[in-house]
């Protein structure tokens, strides 16, 4: 089925979507938000333009196999723990570097920002993985 | 080191994972990172124990955030042991899936999800905290289902519809209750729970919310009535996964009600154990006459997976040193002797050719080799001395007839009977009669290769001779079991590790 409504409206919601669903990667540290809340409303682009525009159009947009995404991700969020080792401490300790920006200013960035990342690419690449396998069965 | 220490068991099974699944096209280098991540796993497990062992519960504060604020990890005996039979499962299943997965369920990605599964199923084993518990739950579903529909044939997607479908009303319900446990004493983390919980007012808010966790952990360990996803589900997958099931997905649900039941709800021991008593006993029953009508291999072992479980709560409603020693010494038997039987489903799958008992037969006669190791955990299941299932059931049964619990104690007994029967049924029709077809098992058609014979016998053979070591060598175990059953009755010990007060 295709609704040239849906589709129009799709191809605007869906970047804006994505680009929210970062927003919200970043802002996760310390305000509401997060890697978790990130990931589900990018997976929501993705469902939308799933269902507007088929799941192949999906997989030409997303490039790489979901499965990929999800491993990745549980890669960086093991990563993110595991750069504690560096300084000793416990596992999960946040990491912190303050990088200097051009136009003064710091930059507080962390491992707990990698982390996130991870669990953003896993959350995204299993949800992708389900509706991908649901929507191809059904056409 | 100790924070690093109990993160092993959730580290190893997911780095694992992700080489399994970086690891390229080559079959070969993934089967071999899956065998040696499960070996790893197992070294991990043992080497917990001993650690426990030497200083005691082990406490490690994720991200240096102090308990009861961040998450911890804790490991006592329970959970050591609980990693360490995870693991030797894990490896026996990793071994025996080289030659039962079949190729294109390994290309969509058998080993790097039977290593999240793992990963799942001993994060909840380590955790100290309710929510961090729920997580680890999901972890285990998404990857369950996951494994539950590899091959997507269409009893299996039948079959996982009402997996998934029950066991999210279980974790929507165990969200509930954590929300309500924490809008009583403002804390998930056990040990704080277990301080906070006798000081909350309204005790029988509490005692309502032990029930709902009661329901939640009662449908994961397939508790009677909530039991009818599981043997819907476990004869669908190949014999690997359902091995794997078998042995450790009901059982963290017991391993749930045992912490939970031990830990945070002691307060009206009165009511919330002795239904659980109650249960225990029905579910026994329901389970093992459920098998009694089935005629399919691993349907008759999905139903007295249900009836064992019964055995294992009945350890744990009767609420003594005894009881719980019983409880936990019966999960380890259990864990072995099942997965062990599931195994020998395939085998003999693959020898005659069909699940379905009617249809096979011969296997005594041609393969005695087979026969044996199907005897001896069978006949540990049922409870015959010199193997493991005795002493479990000898325990369970000493310790209801300590404290006079004779209706527990006789239903126990009559289930060990019941249990013969089915696996006589099961011994009369793939072994002793001759096959229907007159077909000699593991020759023409269900020929076995050399290499598929070693690797689907060697794993059957070495958990066989493990519950026989049990069986005959058992002090050992029991006294660990009985170390696990004194922490967990005594959770001074465990608050003071966690939170460094004495209460």
């Amino acid at each position: 089925m295709q609704s040239l409504i849906l589709s129009t409206a799709t191809r605007f919601l869906t970047g804006l979507m994505l680009v929210f669903s970062v927003f919200l990667l970043l802002r996760g540290h310390n305000e509401p938000g997060g890697g978790f809340v990130g990931s589900l409303v990018a997976s929501t682009a993705f469902a939308l333009y799933a269902i507007a525009l088929g799941a192949k159009a999906v997989r030409r947009a997303v490039r790489v196999e979901p499965r990929m995404l999800v491993m990745v991700g549980l890669a960086f969020a093991i990563a993110g723990g595991l750069l504690a080792l560096i300084t000793g401490a416990p596992l999960f300790t946040g990491v912190w570097l303050d990088i200097p920006l051009p136009g003064g200013g710091e930059l507080h960035v962390g491992s707990p920002l990698i982390f996130d990342v991870g669990v953003y690419l896993v959350v995204v690449g299993a949800v992708l993985t389900v509706i991908l396998t649901m929507e191809e069965e059904i056409s | 080191m100790i924070p690093w220490l109990v993160a092993l068991p959730i580290l190893v099974p997911f780095v694992t994972a992700i080489l399994a699944f970086v690891a390229g096209r080559s079959l070969e280098v993934k089967r071999w990172i899956s065998v040696a991540g499960a070996a790893a796993l197992l070294a991990v497990g043992l080497l917990l124990i001993h650690q426990v062992y030497q200083h005691g519960i082990l406490v490690g504060a994720m991200g240096d955030w102090p308990p009861p604020f961040g998450i911890a990890l804790v490991v006592d005996f329970l959970s050591a042991i609980m990693v360490a039979i995870t693991g030797i499962t894990g490896l026996a299943v990793a071994v025996y899936a080289l030659a039962d997965v079949d190729r294109s369920e390994e290309h969509v990605g058998f080993h790097p999800l039977f290593h999240l599964l793992l990963g799942g199923v001993c994060g909840a084993f380590t955790t100290g905290d309710m929510f961090n518990l729920y997580v680890w739950f999901e972890v285990m579903l998404i990857s369950s289902f996951a494994l539950l529909v590899l091959g997507s044939r269409k009893a299996q997607i039948d079959g996982a519809v009402k997996y998934v479908a029950l066991n999210l009303v279980s974790t929507v319900l165990f969200l509930v209750a954590v929300g309500l446990l924490y809008g009583m004493t403002g804390t998930l983390n056990m040990a704080d729970l277990h301080l906070t919980i006798p000081q909350v007012e309204n005790q029988g808010l509490v005692t309502a919310v032990a029930l709902m966790f009661i329901v939640a952990f009662g449908i994961k360990s397939a508790l009677f009535p909530l039991f009818f996803w599981l043997p819907a589900a476990y004869h669908t997958p190949s014999v690997s996964v359902s091995a794997i099931f078998s042995a450790l997905l009901t059982k963290v649900g017991v391993y749930a009600l045992i912490r939970v039941f031990t830990l945070i709800f002691t307060q009206d021991v009165g009511y919330t154990h002795n239904l659980l008593l109650i249960i225990a006993g029905i579910t026994m029953l329901t389970g093992v006459l459920g098998a009694a009508a089935q005629n399919e291999f691993r349907r008759i072992l999905s139903f007295h997976i249900v009836s064992q479980i019964g055995y294992m709560i009945m350890g744990l409603a009767l609420y003594t040193p005894l009881g719980v020693m019983g409880a936990v010494f019966y999960v380890v038997h259990h864990i072995i002797v099942k997965a062990n039987l599931f195994l020998v489903s395939g085998v003999a799958n693959r020898l005659t050719g069909s699940f379905e008992l009617k249809k096979i037969g011969g296997l005594y006669k041609s393969q005695p080799f087979v026969a044996v190791l199907f005897l001896v955990p069978a006949f540990s299941l049922a409870g015959l001395p010199p193997l493991s299932g005795f002493w479990a059931k000898l325990v369970l049964v000493q310790a209801g007839l300590e404290i006079d619990s004779y209706l527990i104690v006789a239903t126990a007994l009559l289930v060990g009977l019941l249990t013969i029967y089915s696996m006589t049924k099961i011994w009369n029709e793939a072994f002793w009669k001759p096959h229907p077809d007159e077909i000699e098992p593991g020759t023409g058609a269900v020929a076995l290769s050399r290499r598929d014979y070693i690797l689907l016998t060697a794993p059957i053979a070495g958990m066989a001779a493990l519950t026989v070591i049990i069986g005959l060598w058992t002090e050992p175990f029991i006294l660990l079991a009985t170390s696990a059953a004194e922490q967990l009755l005594n959770p001074d010990a465990y608050v003071q590790a966690v939170l460094g007060v004495r209460p």
